[in-house]
């Protein structure tokens, strides 16, 4: 198979934190315009995975390459400028600024004016159509002067995926996109993300797995820090191993 | 409508205010003011608790000292060279200490500027434990001499309102929406692709840039340089001033360093027990409005236009 199909692939990764391997021996490839899903249990090291391929956390061993490009030594900021952009399993929004204001400032850095401390924040109402279609997107318009701070849980995390679909990423990286939504808001979140991940690759993980089987093409799962299995939803699915992961932690 | 009137009296007593106080009263206090403005700047907006602010502050008193009384250089310059100083004093100290977080930036923070008093106490221009003293002041641009006490009142006034115009801008600035969202959530500012380390460093250099301009005006209007300027001391009470007004507003350090000047001054006679006097007021305020003054207020009206929206 040719590497060019890639999008991500990491060799060999693995994360050691004071003796314990949180991620171990990890070959992930990722194919380009895929939805790829991580599933596995609590602690398996799904978000240890995510904070290695974005740089928050340093591989104990192994390389990321991104679109062939070696990575691993590459800065978080440069990450995201490189069109890879992640969200938090803990919703990361910026509590004291409007709803507006959060999906400006992923949009502001384009206009290059961001060290301009001498300019009129004015300068950024360019930006509010563009920030309010993005929030409309996510059913959040009627809060948009709202602190994001004040919003419900599942709301912060509706905010948080209309702002890193503001850097229009060409892989999205989500980490629990629907954790802690009502079912309304699930199901438009899996409509947004599926409409989106029609011109982009998306990495996520996810527990809920109708949400997992609706929208991703391959799932990997993980077990203890390893892969433990891969294939499409009907294959996985299938798998004992798989159900007896999942059926140990009481999950699915 | 408000707005507009609460400038217009703030303007008419701010001209008054030399003929209703001690002129030399009021420059001291606009002096912290403008110190204690650029030091929020960095611990409001960006999070960033600095112990070492008395040598941005100290740096520029004593350039301004020096090149003014022994290079002979006019008011305008010798403050600029103090504020050119300062910034390059805050780019060095910001590029050690940027990385660090919390009380490891504090401590960096300190050290670096304890190294600056040491220095300011041997180096043989700052004049050791007498530091520089009659200092001239000149004529500012030539013509306007600033021995005239009202004529300095004015320049004061003026420098004060470019420097709070100046941070008043950055904080409503593209810049400063990028700094409030590093504040409120770090990691998510990189992973948006911010190299957030430069963005402090800016803040940084920008704040000690116009501490320094604070500390060369105060060196003209006392037509001193010495030791207090650099002393942890001095770092110490502009983290008073702004949390005492309300740290995060941009009239908060402004109150907190009238308030602070004022005490000093009206219970100078008592000695030492300003000192304590002072403590139990900074104790007796972060127990009682941990947001400082103005914080406090501006919750209390925020408190009463909720309840105003929600019964009328
Ligand atoms: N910074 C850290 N230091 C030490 N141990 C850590 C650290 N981060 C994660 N771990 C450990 O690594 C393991 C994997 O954690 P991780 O958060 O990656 O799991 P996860 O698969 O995302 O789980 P969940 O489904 O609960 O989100 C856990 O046992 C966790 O305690
Ligand atoms: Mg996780």
């Amino acid at each position: 198979m040719a590497s060019g199909e890639f999008v991500l692939e990491t060799d060999d990764l693995s994360k050691e934190f004071k003796g314990f391997f949180a991620v171990r021996g990890v070959n992930l490839r990722v194919r380009k315009g895929d939805v790829h899903a991580l599933i596995g249990p609590n602690g398996a090291g799904k978000t240890t995975v995510f904070n290695l391929l974005t740089k928050f956390l340093t591989p104990t061993s192994g390389r990321i390459l991104y679109k062939g490009e070696d990575i691993t030594r590459t800065s978080p900021a440069d990450i995201a400028r490189k069109g890879m952009v992640r969200s938090f399993q803990i919703s990361a929004v910026f509590p004291h600024l409007s709803l507006l204001e959060n999906v400006r400032i992923a949009l502001q850095r384009e206009l290059g004016t961001s060290f301009h401390f001498w300019k009129s924040d004015a300068s950024l109402a360019a930006l509010n159509d563009r920030a309010e279609a993005l929030l409309e997107a996510v059913g959040l318009t009627e809060f948009r002067s709202h602190m994001a701070g004040d919003l419900p849980y599942g709301r912060k995390r509706a905010l948080e995926i209309a702002t890193t679909l503001a850097l229009d990423p060409e892989m999205l990286l989500l980490d629990e996109p629907t954790a802690g939504m009502t079912h309304e808001d699930i199901v438009r979140i899996t409509d947004l993300i599926g409409k989106v991940a029609q011109n982009r690759t998306v990495l996520m993980v996810e527990h809920n797995l109708s949400v997992v089987s609706n929208l991703s093409n391959v799932i990997t799962v993980l077990q203890r820090g390893e892969i433990l299995a891969e294939g499409s939803y009907d294959e996985v699915s299938k798998m004992p191993e798989v159900i007896s992961a999942y059926l140990g932690t009481g999950n699915g | 409508m408000i707005r507009i009137l609460g400038l217009v009296v703030l303007v008419a007593a701010a001209l008054a205010a030399p003929y209703f106080f001690y002129p030399i009263f009021l420059m001291k206090a606009l002096c912290f003011a403008l110190f204690a403005c650029a030091f929020n700047l960095l611990l409001g907006y960006v999070g960033l608790l600095s112990f070492g602010h008395a040598a941005f502050l100290g740096t520029a008193a004593y350039i301004t000292g020096h090149s003014m009384k022994v290079l002979g250089l006019p008011p305008e310059l010798g403050i600029l060279a103090g504020t050119a100083a300062a910034a390059l004093v805050g780019l060095v100290f910001g590029w050690l200490a940027i990385r660090r977080q919390g009380i490891y930036f504090a401590m960096i923070t300190l050290a670096l500027s304890q190294m600056i008093f040491f220095y300011a106490l041997q180096a043989p221009f700052t004049g050791g434990e007498d530091g520089i003293q009659a200092i001239p002041r000149g004529h500012l641009l030539g013509f306007i001499d600033l021995t005239s006490e009202i004529a300095l009142y004015h320049f004061v006034l003026a420098i004060f309102v470019f420097g709070w115009l100046v941070i008043y801008r950055t904080i409503h600035s593209p810049f400063g929406q990028v700094l409030k969202a590093i504040r409120e959530n770090e990691p998510r500012a990189i992973s948006l692709g911010y190299r957030t380390d430069h963005y402090k460093l800016m803040a940084f250099v920008l704040s000690a840039a116009l501490s320094g301009m604070a500390g060369s005006t105060k060196t003209l209007v006392f037509q001193l340089a010495s030791l207090t300027d650099v002393h942890w001391h001095m770092s110490g009470e502009v983290v008073l001033m702004t949390l005492l007004g309300g740290m995060g507003t941009v009239f908060g350090p402004v109150v907190g360093a009238f308030l602070v000047v004022s005490i000093q001054n009206y219970l100078a006679q008592m000695g030492s027990w300003v000192t304590i006097i002072q403590g139990g007021i900074f104790v007796v305020c972060v127990l009682l409005f941990r947001r400082g003054i103005v914080g406090e207020v501006l919750a209390l009206i925020r408190k009463l236009r909720e309840r105003q929206a929600r019964t009328g």
